[in-house]
């Protein structure tokens, strides 16, 4: 595409740089020649029809795409400007400062305290965390995500227990422990109802600027709401990057527009 | 306009037809557990005490009671799931967890299978081939134990397997976006929801493992001994063989003996059986999701 908007700034550091990032499925190409820089420290969307590549591209940044077997990459994906494609990098750590957030909750059938310490847990075996410094994490991770006040009393219970709202959260607390460079969140809200989509964008909206978020919507009006910079996907192609203001007032691109208005998606 | 035409009251006289044939075809499956359970009660009731489980055969076999098989049948069993387990889980989570589906898998699949399907006298050749005379054991407790184990191992990895597999793969993939390795998901994860199907599969086996007779006669279970096991070395009696014995190849047996023995063979069995549907019962209740 051409006149491809880049919203980020000299000065501003991008969190995610993707170079020339072509992807295929088998012999499908699912994206062509992705250039992005997607800017530390807040929220930006990716919107576009189904299909268009926008989580196949989410899912590229963490890697898990790979998982599939039949997925190749070109070009690179520069993660607080390392490639996280290079052959030295350890996938482990590529998970650990990559949080995710899924469609559906995935809480795992353990307590709520052992769902939110799971990753600290896991990546601080080395060195002793005392009952109560994991206490203090737990509690601090759980009001970040405005949940503590709802299951102070029930920490023992079992994280599936929860309503899925509840469970959305609780999964974005989890990554909190382990200090994420960046939050992908795929489709965060679509599992909820408009109330708990509400209360979960908000909690999304309180993370800003201590994280950088991307995240995968269906949802045009909740991108307009809830991001700072947005993306307009097409067939595997960027269309448009700017300002959401901007991207929802006065979009460059006809496509963009077209799409907007809800002529296909 | 909703009134009942005449082909609906036929449709619905089919139906009911089938409903009543096909529920009568179940009850007849009920049947002959029962029929078995009342002969076994009625003519073997009376020789159940603890004399009879507790002390040894006399006079030929024709009196006294059946220790040494009861205990010989602990032995045999015990022995074999110490070997399958291990061996079966150790395959169901490979299977699982870890084999990339490709063409090794596949056989490896088709030998579970295939193996299942072996007939149990042949499993009985085979261990006297192997454990027996190559491996040297001699007719043992050990040889006849490793046939069973060898016999009941697609059992345990069948239901191992599927219990795994039971588990829903978003908390798999929970723990792999944490950076989780997979075996540390198998340990915190998997394992923990999978182990109440993977022992229910492990009861059920055993209960199948008591009632063998086949794999055992030639590699380690003796018509009569003088004297109990002391080591895996020795030979060993056992119930199903017991029962075999007195029923054929004794003369004189009062007929309540042959009843008796098979009325605590399939008490155990049941009793084993019980334990496994209780605990699946309790498991059940206590998982969420």
């Amino acid at each position: 595409m051409n006149h491809i908007q880049n919203a980020a700034t000299a000065h501003d550091e991008p969190v995610i740089q993707t170079r020339k990032l072509n992807l295929w499925y088998g012999d499908f190409q699912a994206l062509y020649d992705i250039n992005l820089n997607i800017r530390k420290g807040i929220i930006t969307s990716l919107i576009g029809p189904s299909g268009c590549g926008k989580s196949t591209f989410l899912r590229s940044v963490n890697r898990i795409n790979e998982r599939l077997g039949y997925v190749r990459i070109e070009g690179s994906i520069d993660v607080m400007k390392q490639n996280v494609y290079a052959p030295e990098v350890e996938l482990v750590q590529v998970r650990k400062q990559i949080g995710m957030v899924f469609q559906r909750p995935n809480p795992l059938p353990i307590s709520i305290r052992d769902n939110v310490l799971f990753g600290h847990n896991l990546h601080n075996r080395d060195q002793k965390t005392s009952r109560s410094e994991q206490d203090d994490i737990m509690e601090a991770a759980l009001r970040q995500v405005l949940l503590w006040d709802k299951v102070k009393d029930r920490l023992n219970h079992k994280g599936t227990s929860l309503s899925l709202e509840e469970q959305q959260k609780l999964c974005i607390a989890r990554l909190i422990p382990v200090k994420p460079a960046l939050l992908l969140m795929d489709e965060p809200c679509s599992a909820l109802d408009p109330k708990g989509t509400e209360a979960v964008e908000e909690l999304i909206w309180e993370l800003r600027g201590d994280y950088s978020i991307l995240i995968v919507t269906h949802n045009m009006a909740q991108a307009r709401r809830a991001s700072e910079e947005c993306i307009f996907m097409l067939m595997g192609k960027v269309v448009e990057h700017t300002s959401t203001e901007q991207m929802f007032v006065t979009p460059k691109q006809q496509q963009t527009a077209d799409y907007i208005e809800g002529r296909y998606g | 306009m909703f009134a009942q035409t005449k082909l609906n009251i036929h449709d619905r006289h089919v139906q009911s037809l089938v409903r009543t044939l096909f529920m009568l075809m179940t009850a007849l499956l009920i049947l002959p557990v029962l029929a078995i359970l009342a002969t076994l009660i009625v003519k073997g009731g009376s020789m159940i005490s603890w004399d009879f489980l507790f002390s040894d055969p006399t006079d030929g076999m024709t009196a006294g009671g059946i220790f040494p098989a009861l205990l010989g049948t602990i032995w045999l069993v015990a022995v074999a799931l110490m070997v399958s387990v291990p061996l079966g889980i150790a395959a169901a989570i490979y299977l699982s967890e870890f084999a990339p589906d490709n063409w090794m898998t596949r056989i490896i699949n088709l030998a579970i299978i295939n193996l299942a399907g072996v007939p149990s006298i042949v499993h009985a050749l085979f261990g006297v081939g192997a454990f027996v005379l190559f491996f040297g054991f001699g007719t043992s407790i050990l040889a006849a134990s490793l046939t069973l184990a060898i016999m009941t191992l697609p059992v345990v990895i069948v239901a191992s397997r599927e219990s795994l597999q039971a588990v829903p793969q978003a908390f798999r993939e929970a723990c792999w976006n944490m950076g989780a390795t997979r075996w540390q998901t198998i340990m915190k994860v998997v394992l923990p929801n999978a182990i109440s199907g993977i022992l229910t599969g492990v009861i059920l086996e055993v209960s199948r493992t008591t009632g063998e007779t086949a794999p055992i006669m030639f590699t380690g279970a003796a018509f009569f001994l003088p004297f109990l096991p002391e080591s895996v070395f020795d030979q060993t009696m056992a119930l199903s063989l017991h029962l075999f014995v007195v029923s054929t190849q004794v003369p004189n047996v009062p007929e309540a003996l042959p009843y008796g023995v098979a009325l605590v063979l399939i008490s155990m069995v049941l009793l084993m059986n019980s334990i496994s549907i209780a605990f699946r019962m309790y498991l059940r209740g206590k998982k969420k999701w």
